[in-house]
């Protein structure tokens, strides 16, 4: 069961859990903000349409490929 | 052809230039139709990078011209059309390409144009994130970026013009046929849909070339002018086989769009990787930061690019009625502007800003046609 943080929110998921699923799991579902302040979630799922952009460990990522790892720490304000 | 007048001029084509012929023309008192089925052209697939170039006197006539437009659009603009004055750099790699950037620097001055030669130490202060063994530069001030969809809406919003969503299939003088049957004439036809321009009028010698973009994620800007490398001018020239040249656009989004290619005689749509791949080596080449980023779109467009390089603007010489505004190559939305006064000067019998012989259709349809 690895723990990650959300935008600091611990939350532990089952294993093999995408950051995607984390998302859904843990807060609004999204991933990121557009310039203009709108949330953005994750569309495709399958990692082509880039709208699961997403901070992890400071690298940014998408969430729908990133399988969730113990301490991993997840920014969707940035 | 049994037709409906329904405006003084129809503008088939509604990309920049497109765009651009509807607006000048209404602004002389035109009722304007313009026609567009929406397939798309090289207006949304291009950088939109407003610049002056000048490889012979003609080119740099009409882009200086079209700049100055520009930058007189600009505090009208809206902000979606992403417009900034910030500027090129040409990029001198060695000696030999320094000594190029003053030569150009020369040509433009004598223009009255706003540029400056850095030197090696100049260039690092002034783009920090470029390789640190660059020659120089030449900074044209006066270029600049916009987003050339949404300067499309604006230019349309117009109560002289209507918009219609239509497919034309036939050109007959000053009327078209419409893919639902309908027919519709008008004063004067203009034609302005690029390189798609050959299904409707197939003597105009117009072929494709083909490039390649890619843009990135957002990152904290660290690049403020677009960067082209010197050697642009010769790969972008080139006659025959695909080349590929430096050319970096800091988006104000804070994406990176990342050009360019050129190839000749495709019209597959299809991303052509090793050709992506040698481009963005290029890109890397100058700004080594670039290949830690994130791209999340690549894309092609076809530029249509004339036998001389330079457009088609005037009346089609064996079709009356018949105008057009096509055959800008990589230039389009910076020479829209320009283009268009050229175009609706002759069309309205005014005296044009520029000469207008070297872009005068005759010139490449010397014969007349079958049609």
């Amino acid at each position: 069961m690895p723990e990650l943080y959300i935008d600091g929110q611990r939350i532990s998921v089952a294993a093999g859990t995408s950051v995607a699923a984390a998302l859904a799991l843990a807060g609004d579902g999204c991933s990121r903000s557009a310039l203009n302040g709108t949330r953005r979630a994750p569309l495709c799922g399958m990692g082509v349409c880039q709208e699961c952009r997403v901070s992890i460990d400071g690298q940014r990522r998408l969430a729908c490929q990133t399988p969730c790892r113990d301490g991993m720490r997840v920014e969707t304000r940035r | 052809m049994n037709a409906r007048r329904c405006a003084d001029v129809i503008v088939v084509g509604a990309g920049i230039v497109g765009a651009a012929c509807a607006r000048a023309l209404a602004q002389r008192g035109l009722e304007v139709q313009v026609l567009d089925d929406y397939r798309g052209g090289a207006t949304a697939a291009g950088m939109g990078h407003l610049l002056v170039l000048d490889d012979n006197p003609a080119e740099l006539a009409l882009s200086a011209y079209s700049l100055q437009c520009w930058r007189d659009w600009a505090p009208r603009l809206p902000a979606g059309c992403a417009y900034r004055n910030n500027g090129t750099l040409w990029l001198a790699a060695d000696a030999e390409e320094l000594a190029l950037a003053a030569a150009k620097q020369q040509r433009l001055s004598t223009h009255g144009l706003d540029c400056e030669l850095l030197g090696a130490a100049a260039l690092r202060a002034a783009e920090p994130a470029l390789r640190a063994d660059l020659h120089g530069a030449l900074k044209v001030g006066g270029d600049g970026i916009v987003y050339a969809p949404n300067v499309v809406d604006w230019l349309l919003a117009h109560e002289h013009i209507r918009r219609c969503r239509a497919q034309v299939v036939e050109l007959d003088g000053a009327a078209v046929r419409l893919a639902d049957g309908r027919r519709l004439a008008a004063g004067a036809v203009v034609l302005a849909t690029g390189i798609d321009a050959g299904a409707l009028c197939p003597e105009l010698p117009l072929t494709p070339k083909k490039g390649q973009l890619l843009i990135t994620d957002r990152y904290p800007r660290e690049i403020r002018h677009t960067l082209v490398e010197l050697g642009y001018v010769k790969s972008a020239h080139q006659a025959t086989g695909p080349s590929v040249a430096c050319n970096i656009q800091p988006r104000p989004t804070g994406q990176l769009l990342i050009g360019s290619s050129r190839q000749f005689g495709s019209r597959d749509p299809g991303i052509d990787g090793t050709l992506l791949a040698r481009m963005l080596k290029r890109a890397v080449h100058y700004v080594p930061g670039l290949a830690t980023l994130n791209a999340i779109r690549c894309w092609s467009g076809l530029r249509a690019a004339s036998p001389d390089g330079q457009p088609l603007l005037g009346p089609h010489p064996h079709r009356p009625g018949l105008w057009l505004a096509l055959g800008h190559e990589g230039l389009g939305i910076t020479t829209a502007p320009g283009s268009a006064e050229l175009l609706a000067a002759q069309l309205c019998d005014e005296r044009p800003p520029l000469p207008v012989a070297p872009f005068l259709p005759q010139r490449l349809l010397p014969e007349a046609a079958d049609a």
